[in-house]
């Protein structure tokens, strides 16, 4: 007879598997809304002036008849002027766009950069995929939560930094890299990382891009290729022109 | 995730027929080749390029970027006299460059533009820049748009011109904040000259730019899931057809393009088709940003002739392999969605598509991640599962459930935990998802999964075996 301690032996030992299930999305927020103290629909949300021109600003590119286009600008714009993006902006949106607020709701589940709860002034999203992950992202990472000591997904409870993990941001040769906000920190080594999160926490800013001395994507050390100043106008150019 | 994933289902029946004499009826004889056909290839070895044959001449940000230093490097020379020419000697010209489409399928890009021409029935039409670089391993839209924006900004205009498109939207991923701004000020810039806007350069022709971030979906770099995204809806692939060229943006007619395609079409037609033809083999022509990961001294970006020996790039610009060549484990050569190729294959792998084609992977974006022989390679292809598993839109069953379910065998994999036998059904079920699905993400998750059992078989069998043997030991024990 299999008592559920043998069972949990058994598991821990890796002789017993989960069974197949339908998967759940892994996403890093929850996909349905609770109202919570700080994220209810009383909460009041209005774009600031200088905001409501960006607005038209953006409404102006699309066609007419065709302003749902600007849905995921002026979500990231709300984003931004509240620092998250509770569900009275999405319904400022909404609003702003004459759409049902569903339409709304289900783009901002479905980004990953629409963040849906309170978040730390400073958004660390260190990359793991392969690329980054050969090049030793697990050991940025865990120097992250030891600092911080947080885990993936968490705030610290000054409300300094959330730390989350993300797939590709688009650096790969200049791996390991961290996004914090809007600014890549590339090349890191974990004395690196150490480093920006002590600049970050005494209010400093510290210096974004490659961290290894060179300027962006070019071999480290002497040049391989563009050794050579570009040519002027009008080099090679076909005669028929 | 750039275009790699676009399958060759892109053509309708009667393109199809463009492609080659395929059907019998109407088999056209020429005595010289049709109008368009890039001049054969007289040369045999690739590589290295000449700096002055370099299209991307502030790939690395050394010089200024915005208009004045672009002016001073060549960019925006003789635009006008270009667009005069007409839209049927820009398509012309690009088609003989043999220019193929550089985010990962490898499309003729004259043909695809030529897609576009067609009686006006009063809708109009749109171009739509492909900036949602998410391949992992690739990265090399983000240097031209922050380095040498303006390339772009032209491309749009000479691209949008051929097709008698109204307007360009650049969907540029939202993690690119810094890249977007720099793209916004150009083409701002290029406003303030009139080099866009109302009779855009002097040319009579009326050309809007517009930028558009995304906000984190790898899957909005499949064209249609891209279109849905900038009408601001959820990410997800529309059936095809009606295609793009029929139905795109808005209810128009629509071309999603490559940011590396569309910007150096300017310096194609300023030297000639013929001159872009004559790098690479025959089908495979011209230059290439090639991006080297991973494991590699020297990890970087470099733009290089098209049929360049593998081994012969990675020593030259990225200072070899760590730990030397006889280290090397295996190469992905074309981003994350390509099959995986060991280093017996890699000796002599030539990097472009029909080389790639060869060796049963392919060039995709030109992203290649290097793995030496310290690698968990298991763990490695696990990993981008995971990252497949992740960027499911969730709309087709088999790539949403399948993917999941190659995860987790994967991850087992990785410990050993589970049966021999089970390798033959991964590779069943990855042939399950392959060619099941809307869109291609779900090739591109099967494909290196099936790369690794093809080489690294006998590998994951061993690891079986240990992972058992020890557990025994513990039973008993």
């Amino acid at each position: 007879m299999i008592t559920l301690k043998n069972l949990t032996r058994f598991w821990q030992k890796g002789l017993v598997r989960n069974l197949q299930t339908s998967s759940v999305l892994q996403h890093d927020a929850l996909f349905v809304h609770r109202d919570t103290a700080e994220d209810n629909p009383d909460i009041k949300f209005e774009f600031t002036p200088e905001n409501l021109k960006r607005v038209d600003a953006i409404l102006s590119i699309y066609p007419e008849g065709h302003k749902r286009a600007a849905m995921i600008p002026l979500l990231d714009l709300a984003q931004r002027q509240y620092g998250w993006l509770p569900l009275s902006a999405m319904h400022t949106v909404a609003d702003i766009l004459c759409l049902p607020r569903m339409r709304v709701y289900e783009v901002a589940t479905f980004y990953t950069m629409f963040i849906r709860k309170p978040i730390g002034k400073y958004h660390l999203q260190i990359c793991t995929t392969t690329p980054c992950w050969l090049r030793g992202s697990d050991d940025i990472l865990s120097a992250i939560k030891t600092q911080l000591k947080i885990n993936v997904g968490d705030t610290t409870c000054d409300k300094m930094f959330s730390l989350s993990e993300v797939e590709c941001l688009g650096a790969c040769v200049n791996a390991p890299m961290v996004q914090i906000n809007d600014d890549y920190y590339e090349d890191l080594t974990t004395n690196d990382m150490v480093e920006i999160l002590h600049d970050l926490k005494c209010g400093k800013k510290p210096r974004a891009g490659p961290r290894n001395g060179r300027y962006a994507s070019e071999p480290l050390g002497q040049p391989t290729s563009l050794k050579s100043d570009p040519p002027s106008p009008g080099f090679g150019v076909r005669s028929d022109l | 995730m750039a275009n790699v994933l676009i399958r060759f289902s892109y053509l309708t029946k009667n393109q199809i027929g463009a492609l080659g004499p395929i059907s019998c009826s109407h088999v056209q004889h020429y005595s010289s080749p049709p109008p368009g056909t890039p001049p054969p290839q007289t040369k045999t070895k690739f590589g290295p390029l000449a700096d002055q044959d370099r299209i991307f001449t502030n790939l690395y940000g050394k010089h200024d970027w915005r208009l004045k230093g672009a002016l001073k490097r060549g960019d925006w020379y003789k635009t006008k006299e270009i667009i005069c020419k007409g839209a049927d000697w820009i398509i012309n010209e690009i088609k003989v460059s043999g220019l193929r489409g550089r985010g990962g399928a490898g499309f003729p890009s004259g043909m695809k533009w030529s897609f576009m021409v067609k009686p006006d029935d009063g809708r109009p039409k749109y171009l739509v820049i492909n900036a949602d670089e998410g391949e992992p391993g690739t990265c090399k839209d983000r240097d031209i748009m922050r380095h040498d924006p303006h390339k772009l900004v032209e491309g749009c205009l000479l691209a949008g011109s051929a097709m008698g498109a109204k307007a360009a939207y650049i969907y540029i991923r939202g993690e690119f904040y810094n890249e977007a701004s720099n793209m916004q000020v150009a083409i701002a810039e290029a406003y303030q000259a009139g080099l866009l806007g109302k009779n855009a350069c002097g040319s009579g022709y009326d050309f809007d730019v517009f930028m558009h971030r995304g906000a984190g979906a790898y899957i909005c770099g499949e064209e249609t899931a891209l279109i849905e995204s900038l009408e601001g809806k959820q990410g997800k692939p529309r059936l095809k057809p009606p295609f793009p060229a029929d139905v795109g943006v808005f209810g128009c007619p629509t071309t999603v393009t490559n940011v590396e395609t569309v910007a150096v079409a300017p310096t194609i037609l300023r030297r000639g088709g013929a001159w872009f033809a004559s790098f690479g083999r025959t089908r495979n022509s011209g230059t290439k940003l090639f991006n080297i990961s991973g494991h590699i001294v020297n990890p970087c970006t470099v733009e290089e002739e098209m049929s360049i020996p593998l081994r012969e790039l990675i020593d030259m610009h990225a200072g070899g392999v760590t730990g030397g060549w006889d280290n090397l484990l295996a190469i992905i050569p074309g981003g994350s969605s390509t099959p995986l190729i060991p280093k017996s294959v890699c000796d002599d792998a030539i990097m472009d598509f029909d080389g790639l084609v060869a060796c049963q992977t392919s060039l995709g974006t030109a992203a290649i991640i290097v793995m030496n022989k310290q690698t968990d390679i298991v763990k490695a292809i696990a990993r981008l599962i995971m990252f497949y598993k992740h960027e499911s839109c969730g709309q087709c069953t088999p790539c949403r459930e399948g993917i999941s379910w190659m995860n987790k065998m994967m991850y087992r994999f990785v410990d050993g935990n589970a049966r021999p036998d089970e390798i033959d059904m991964l590779w069943e079920l990855s042939k399950q998802i392959e060619g099941h699905t809307i869109c291609a993400l779900g090739d591109g998750a099967a494909w290196p999964v099936q790369g690794l059992i093809r080489h690294f078989r006998p590998e994951l069998e061993m690891r079986m075996q240990k992972f058992h043997q020890q557990n025994q030991q513990k039973m008993t024990n």
